[in-house]
């Protein structure tokens, strides 16, 4: 059994008095485990997806199942990582962490234990009595990543989480985030925009297209891992993902000319 | 050195203003009635201050005796009408005002007598305030309450609906219940606005508390000056007028300085 499936999910938005078809017949079965990356550009609905998965609202028709029973609200199974890290700023580094474990009424040595553990893990130690805006992005990134992965929720939803870091900071990360999957085993939707990143980091990457959303393309990574991002294999990808991507950029950019594209 | 330039030239621009006063007055351009020298308000100030009893171990402890001047029960008097309405007001105004902010149905419903009473100024309540409480606390009391309810009562509407609705999704995404939410999320980002009003609504009780005592209550900072009035004492005026100022100063000092300690997590304040 799959471990998400997506069933025919389509998602219209009224927006200024037209309806915006953002999703249109989505199908998608992730098996568990599987380190997926949802490519495309802005507006073609993929941010609309992951919310979808996370439960904030619900599709116009079709359904999602995580583990086999439909989702219908936001739950902690399904942690995520949102794009502007969204730290409490009100909460230290420790604080933010313990959160999801104080909401599941968890013991308090216990959660001592485990934020100890996900501080070592992210090499977030001494900053654990900080308040986020006395950290950098790449650290707020760390925090937010620890503080999805103490509810250890076997499903991780991550929206362009590196999207705001600096290239060297970004890599750093996304080599930690490839550690602690395969240390951890969780399923991890990613959502971004970088054809690099998808190639980098997935064992499969759809490729959605601009409005309506739907999956242009759905493409097992097959190479091996660590990556070499300077290999043949590796740039035959990125240009044959990149020559995808750029016609749905093309037809995003001829919206943005008319007036009509709506973010 | 340079923290000492700055006090420097803060200071240039009152030693002048006091230079030109001491001037005026003692070339006799003006009448000293009229506008008393700058030494003579000083020395009215500390006669003001000072107990007016010889110290008397008989009438009680000397600490007693060191404020029993006039000026210190009066500020005692202001202090104690402003911090009582204060909090009266306030603390009505911070459940009202969360109630507001987090249910649209108890908005609907609140608002529309809210926005009608609210440009009322507290002074317009003078008179139903002397009819309803008589005279002395209060009706001065009454009237600072409703000084601070307005200023606090609407930064906490606002602070409570501009609470970023990604710090919601991140409460629901970890699976918190709606108490939760309101006690640990909406409640703390709601807090820097909370402190504004406070501080707005301080100032405003501060402002209020002078005026109420001027007509309700025979003693007090703004009871005083108008009663040195009666008798043409313009130096009295003066000193009494620099008191309210310095307290008013202090007490907005006090303010923020508490604000921004408990707000050190929030980026608005950095600079604070």
């Amino acid at each position: 059994m799959s471990h998400i499936s997506i069933r025919g999910v389509h998602q219209t938005f009224q927006s200024g008095g037209q309806s915006i078809q953002a999703l249109q017949a989505i199908d998608l079965e992730i098996p568990r485990g599987q380190f997926v990356c949802l490519l495309g550009p802005s507006g073609c609905g993929k941010s609309t997806l992951l919310n979808a998965v996370a439960g904030f609202h619900q599709p116009t028709s079709g359904t999602i199942f995580v583990e086999g029973s439909a989702i219908t609200e936001p739950g902690p199974d399904r942690g995520m990582v949102f794009q502007e890290y969204a730290l409490f700023p009100w909460m230290t580094v420790e604080q933010n962490i313990a959160f999801g474990l104080q909401v599941k009424k968890t013991p308090k040595p216990a959660i001592r234990t485990k934020v100890d553990e996900l501080l070592g893990l992210l090499h977030l130690q001494d900053f654990r009595k900080r308040h986020p805006k006395d950290l950098s992005g790449g650290m707020r990134q760390r925090v937010a990543i620890a503080r999805v992965l103490a509810i250890d929720s076997p499903i991780l939803l991550m929206d362009e989480p590196f999207g705001a870091l600096d290239a060297l900071t970004r890599r750093t990360l996304q080599d930690e985030l490839l550690r602690l999957w395969l240390e951890l085993k969780k399923t991890i939707l990613f959502v971004t925009h970088s054809i690099e990143e998808a190639l980098y980091l997935a064992d499969r990457t759809v490729v959605m297209t601009y409005r309506p959303g739907t999956i242009k393309r759905d493409l097992p990574i097959d190479l091996p891992r660590p990556r070499d991002v300077a290999s043949p294999a590796f740039n035959a990808l990125k240009k044959e993902l990149s020559q995808l991507l750029m016609e749905e950029q093309d037809r995003h950019t001829r919206d943005e000319f008319r007036g009509a594209a709506v973010d | 050195m340079k923290g000492f330039k700055q006090a420097a030239s803060g200071i240039l621009v009152p030693l002048a203003a006091l230079a030109l006063w001491q001037l005026l007055s003692s070339m006799g351009w003006v009448n000293a009635t009229i506008l008393p020298s700058p030494m003579r308000v000083l020395v009215k100030w500390w006669a003001y201050l000072r107990p007016l009893e010889a110290f008397d171990p008989a009438q009680g402890p000397y600490l007693k005796w060191c404020f029993s001047g006039e000026l210190i029960q009066d500020a005692l008097g202001s202090l104690y009408r402003v911090l009582a309405g204060f909090f009266i007001g306030g603390g009505l105004a911070l459940p009202l005002g969360l109630a507001m902010g987090y249910s649209r149905w108890v908005h609907a419903l609140l608002n529309p007598i809210i926005q009608v009473l609210r440009p009322i100024p507290p002074i317009a309540y003078i008179p139903l305030s002397i009819l309803w409480f008589g005279l002395g606390n209060p009706p001065a009391i009454f009237l600072i309450c409703i000084g601070a309810f307005f200023p606090v009562l609407m930064n906490t509407v606002t602070g409570v609906q501009t609470v970023d609705s990604v710090y919601l999704r991140v409460g629901r995404n970890l699976g918190a219940s709606r108490l939760t939410q309101f006690t640990r999320i909406i409640l703390p980002a709601a807090t820097p606005y909370i402190f504004t009003g406070a501080r707005i609504g301080m100032g405003t009780a501060f402002i209020v508390v002078i005026v109420s005592e001027m007509i309700a209550v025979n003693n007090g900072l703004g009871y005083r000056i108008l009663e040195a009035r009666e008798y043409l004492w313009s130096d009295k005026i003066i000193a009494g007028m620099f008191t309210i100022g310095l307290l008013g100063l202090g007490i907005d000092t006090l303010m923020s300085r508490l604000s921004s300690r408990l707000l050190r997590w929030h980026r608005g304040l950095e600079q604070g």
